[in-house]
């Protein structure tokens, strides 16, 4: 039913799930014993989604054809988007996920939020897991101070807090006068601080964010990370998903590289970033720069050309 | 999906996006209240945005269909015949049962038309259904505006019964929120439900008695048909709105006591029904 996407898997390579479920032990292991505080544990998580009406062929009577004699759609096909993905993370840790497009990073992040239920495996978190975005929730026509409500509402605040929290969010948004006009009026950056500056005014017990960093000026990129370094402070555990390696070099302490929906390696970001690099960025222009390889704590789990 | 089957791995740890208890899931839901509120509010007010008129739409809809009603079941059709004041008697079905079909048909795109919303944020996911069902209660209470001038001119008398209308309401939209839940949660699963549901909403208006009188009509039929027509829950509900607003539209105990049975019955299965699908909205 589910058509694997990558054509090229190893053959005759050691099962993923009970290699992958090694890398907690190992991050176990390597931790200092005892002080550390398990905070989230995916346990040989799979996640497929169907994805419905596209490519479908033959027109109607095809359809009411494949509907009377029970036959699957070919216009259904199932995504094995996370394929047996097994890590431990702990408190104190900010976690980078990398990898190319289409690898799984955003729908494990929503297995972990628990947005997203896993279709075998399981995630266990302590306390709330929260993925950092409210553009969802937040309207266009409506003007930036409704939106600051709206969104404050949507991530759980009660109306007491939101009073509380309103000028320091407007203040770390600096928009200014702005937040009077609607927000389709506003560049894209002014949107993105006022959804950033909603979005991180709680802090949440383990804190997902999926490529909010991405947009904005430099000024407030630096704001921006400086908060998350806040957050995680409060937060315990931070999920970054980001393609800006240097965001992940610079904010945290551990990455998961992915890719077709598996972990090729877990550990120290600068070591997974170096490898990630050494594969993707070939032949591309890059400044040297030094290497801080140590390798004690970074784990291969596939070599990374078999993918 | 998969229910909860190992202990967790480490004291403390709990399944993320796990289901919580019916009463733990309704008092987190209370707890959004404030949340359903702002958001029912804005997107009722977004929803005209694009147009011209605006939100003036919310009463133009209503009576344009009124207008359409009249010329071709009173005026061509005559299926004002044993319907005293066929004008009111029209105007009140038309505002009233537009709830139900529009908790019907924005019922069954909450989930899937926020769908981003779903995915982004963690909260118990009743919150959606609620809160088109109160859209929809809002346009309602909007076109009282126009509906109560209509009843008047017509030479309906003010009077007492009117305070009627308040239960007949709140009954109506405990059965609206149930509908909602039901199609919600099918809506979410197979996604033609919005595509079937507007000849549902079609057939329902038409058996429901909104341009003719159910009971002048089930006389020239059997038994049966007769219970049908009246035992029909969107019936019940305009019958109830018509008793309240209308002279010589009476009904009796039997059938409030069918309204309550209808909204009490509907809202306590349909919440359960829902809430038992909770885990898996965020992957359709």
């Amino acid at each position: 039913m589910s058509e694997p996407l990558n054509a090229s898997e190893p053959d005759g390579s050691p099962a993923p799930a009970a290699e992958a479920r090694s890398a907690g032990k190992h991050a176990a292991e390597t931790a200092s014993a005892g002080s550390r505080e398990p905070t989230v544990v995916v346990d040989d998580v799979h996640l497929t989604y169907r994805i419905v009406g596209r490519g479908r062929r033959g027109g109607a009577p095809a359809a009411v054809r494949r509907v009377l004699l029970r036959e699957q759609a070919p216009g259904q096909r199932s995504v094995h988007a996370v394929r047996g993905v097994s890590f431990t993370a702990y408190r104190g840790e900010a976690i980078g996920l990398i990898g190319p497009n289409g690898s799984g990073k955003s729908t494990l992040l929503r297995a972990v939020a628990g947005l997203m239920a896993p279709s075998s495996g399981a995630v266990w978190t302590r306390g709330q897991a929260a993925l950092l975005g409210v553009s969802a929730a937040m309207m266009g026509g409506m003007s930036g101070e409704q939106n600051i409500v709206l969104g404050c509402l949507a991530i759980g605040m009660t109306p007491t807090e939101i009073a509380n929290e309103y000028d320091s969010i407007c203040e770390f948004a600096g928009i200014g006068e702005f937040v009077h006009l609607p927000m389709n009026t506003y560049s894209s950056g002014m949107g993105a601080r006022l959804r950033f500056a909603i979005a991180a005014s709680r802090a949440p017990d383990i804190l997902l964010i999926d490529e909010a960093l991405a947009t904005g000026d430099a000024r407030f990129r630096r704001r921006s990370e400086k908060r998350i370094r806040e957050l995680r402070d409060e937060a315990g555990t931070v999920f970054l998903v980001s393609h800006g390696l240097g965001i992940v070099r610079d904010t945290c302490t551990r990455a998961i590289w992915l890719e077709n929906g598996r972990i090729v390696m877990d550990g120290d970001a600068n070591d997974v970033v170096d490898a990630y690099e050494d594969k993707h960025d070939e032949g591309a222009h890059r400044p040297p720069r030094p290497t801080h390889r140590s390798g004690a704590r970074a784990r291969v789990y596939a070599e990374p050309s078999s993918f | 999906m998969t229910e909860p089957t190992s202990a967790p791995p480490a004291p403390g740890l709990q399944r993320a996006g796990a289901r919580l208890p019916i009463d733990e899931y309704s008092r987190r839901l209370w707890e959004r209240r404030w949340f359903v509120a702002a958001y029912s509010t804005a997107s009722n007010s977004v929803g005209y945005q694009g147009s011209f008129l605006g939100q003036a739409w919310q009463l133009l809809t209503p009576l344009l269909n009124i207008a359409v009603y009249y010329l071709i079941f009173g005026m061509l059709l005559h299926t004002n015949r044993g319907v005293p004041n066929f004008i009111a008697f029209l105007s009140v079905g038309v505002f009233v049962f537009s709830f139900c079909t529009d908790s019907l048909t924005a019922g069954a795109r909450s989930i899937t038309g926020n769908i981003g919303l779903v995915r982004a944020l963690q909260f118990p996911r009743a919150v959606l259904p609620v809160s088109t069902t109160l859209v929809a209660l809002l346009r309602l209470l909007y076109s009282l505006i126009v509906l109560i001038p209509i009843v008047l001119i017509t030479g309906e008398p003010l009077t007492w019964r009117w305070l009627e209308l308040v239960p007949a309401l709140v009954l109506q939209s405990m059965f609206c929120l149930g509908i909602a839940f039901v199609v919600a949660r099918i809506g979410a699963q197979v996604p033609d439900t919005t595509q079937a549901l507007p000849f549902v909403a079609r057939v329902w208006t038409y058996t429901a008695g909104v341009m003719y009188s159910v009971q002048t009509f089930a006389a020239g039929h059997g038994q049966w048909v007769s219970v049908l027509l009246t035992v029909n829950p969107g019936h019940v509900y305009l019958a109830i709105a018509r008793n309240a607003l209308l002279a010589d539209n009476p009904c009796g105990i039997g059938t409030w006591l069918l309204a309550i049975a209808w909204s009490v019955g509907t809202l306590a299965v349909s919440y359960l029904y829902f809430w038992r699908g909770e885990e898996a909205y965020g992957n359709v």
